[in-house]
């Protein structure tokens, strides 16, 4: 489970830390993830919301001149926000492959029908 | 006309553009937010409905749709396009003589801005306190000009082209000092600026440059030197209702609110009536709402949806390569924390 830890090995510093939270409540955490900004925050933050386990989830960037993000998430029924995060990232990352796939098709496509116009 | 739609389906699916403002512009089809309607993230039902239309395409333009998606990961997109696609980019600038007026900052500065066409994919990141350089993080490039007196102009003329030899540096005159293996490992790729005529500086006899500069890899986000497009930008399909048929002087008057090809006037039973023909060639200016006796007669809005995204590359990759190193960058920045939350979930 995430505790208030710090990434593995001496030399790489951590990416992923979570504000240290009182309380047993494994479902209510603050993650705070490094050199991330709104491009990951709002999308994973859409990502987090669409599943229905959760009850609060939302990202502020804590001072424009630092990159990290305080990513929190709050769920329902006890479940660890750790999952819930994971499960986000997984459904941004499944969604992310298929566009790639759709798009590398669509120009191939596109690149045949040119191809065939011309001649 | 199409009928009008449900109420809550609007509010889920339309941006609506009014006279004073925009209104309903953030999605809200999150679970439980809807009786009756299960917003629930599914892949299949996602896969589904997700559309992906190329509409353009040439070497350095790229115009394509995206319907199906939310504009939270849309704009992840776009972002990435401008700040984190890596390219290659003069970041050191060593200048043994430089007699021309140009300052050497200010040279030092025009050069780094100056698209390079190296793919960065074959490239690594330069080890952070390494000053030298290898062959696997570095392109080296020279400028060596000297401007001269053309001996064998008129006398009494004053154009410089013919006056001076090389009194105009421009980007062909940098070229490409292979190190290590790379005269192998490149030898069909003309490595080089993208563009041979951006000037650099314009010199006058007995000036001359002669500087030495590294090319390293680099992210939009450190400088915007780096940036692989000339622009990404996205925006969502326009929707025009006509509430009521229009006919005759009115549907005139409509037509010339719109951008041209948006509404077309159709004979029937000997009057012309407006109809709505391509509303994606719309700006959406709302011209047609300062008009007190057509505003009411239609409805203007977006898709909410629906995005047509417009990537111009600055010639470095082609752009349709450009979008799938942005995809891939997103799912790379999902993976990374994925696997941070593995290793320390096995302490």
């Amino acid at each position: 489970m995430a505790g208030a830890g710090a990434g593995a090995g001496a030399e790489r510093k951590a990416q992923l830390e979570t504000v240290q939270a009182d309380g047993a409540d494994e479902g209510c955490v603050t993650f705070v993830l490094h050199g991330e900004d709104h491009t990951l925050g709002n999308s994973l933050r859409y990502m987090v919301m669409k599943n229905p386990d959760v009850e609060f989830c939302g990202y502020s960037i804590t001072h424009p001149s630092e990159s990290k993000i305080n990513f929190r998430i709050q769920t329902r029924g006890g479940i660890p926000a750790t999952e819930i995060l994971c499960k986000g990232l997984n459904d941004l990352s499944n969604a992310s492959k298929h566009v790639l796939q759709t798009f590398e098709a669509q120009v191939k496509e596109f690149r045949l029908k040119q191809g065939e116009a011309m001649e | 006309m199409a009928a009008p739609m449900r109420n809550v389906d609007e509010i889920r699916d339309r941006v609506i553009l009014g006279e004073f403002g925009v209104r309903n512009v953030h999605s809200t089809d999150f679970p439980g937010n809807y009786p009756g309607y299960d917003d629930t993230w599914d892949l299949r039902k996602f896969k589904k409905n997700f559309r992906l239309d190329v509409f353009h395409m040439d070497e350095n333009t790229l115009e394509f749709d995206m319907v199906g998606i939310d504009a939270a990961v849309a704009n992840a997109f776009r972002r990435i396009l401008l700040a984190e696609v890596p390219t290659m980019a003069i970041e050191k600038v060593f200048i043994y003589n430089n007699t021309s007026i140009i300052q050497d900052e200010i040279l030092a500065h025009r050069l780094g801005l100056i698209p390079i066409k190296a793919d960065p994919r074959l490239f690594e990141y330069r080890n952070a306190g390494d000053e030298e350089g290898t062959e696997i993080d570095t392109i080296q490039l020279q400028l060596k000009i000297k401007c001269t007196r053309n001996p064998r102009a008129s006398k009494d003329s004053s154009d410089p082209k013919e006056l001076y030899k090389n009194h105009m540096v421009y980007s062909k005159d940098i070229t490409w000092v292979p190190i290590g293996n790379q005269a192998d490992v490149f030898a069909d790729a003309k490595i080089g600026p993208v563009h041979g005529d951006i000037l650099l500086a314009q010199l006058r006899p007995g000036q001359e440059l002669d500087i030495v500069m590294h090319c390293v890899k680099g992210i939009g986000k450190d400088h915007a030197k780096f940036s692989p497009v000339a622009t990404a930008s996205y925006r969502l399909l326009p929707e025009i209702t006509l509430l009521q048929t229009i006919e005759g002087e009115k549907a005139e008057r409509l037509k010339r609110c719109f951008s041209p090809g948006v509404i077309e006037l159709e004979n029937i039973d000997g009057r012309r009536v407006a109809k709505v023909v391509n509303s994606r060639l719309d700006t959406c200016s709302r011209e047609v709402l300062r008009h007190d006796d057509l505003k009411s007669l239609v409805k203007l809005g977006r898709v909410r949806d629906h995005f047509i995204f417009s990537v111009e590359s600055t010639g470095i990759l082609p752009p349709d390569v450009l979008v799938s190193e942005a995809i891939n960058v997103l799912i790379a920045k999902c993976q990374k924390f994925l696997n941070e939350i593995d290793s320390t979930e096995m302490e």
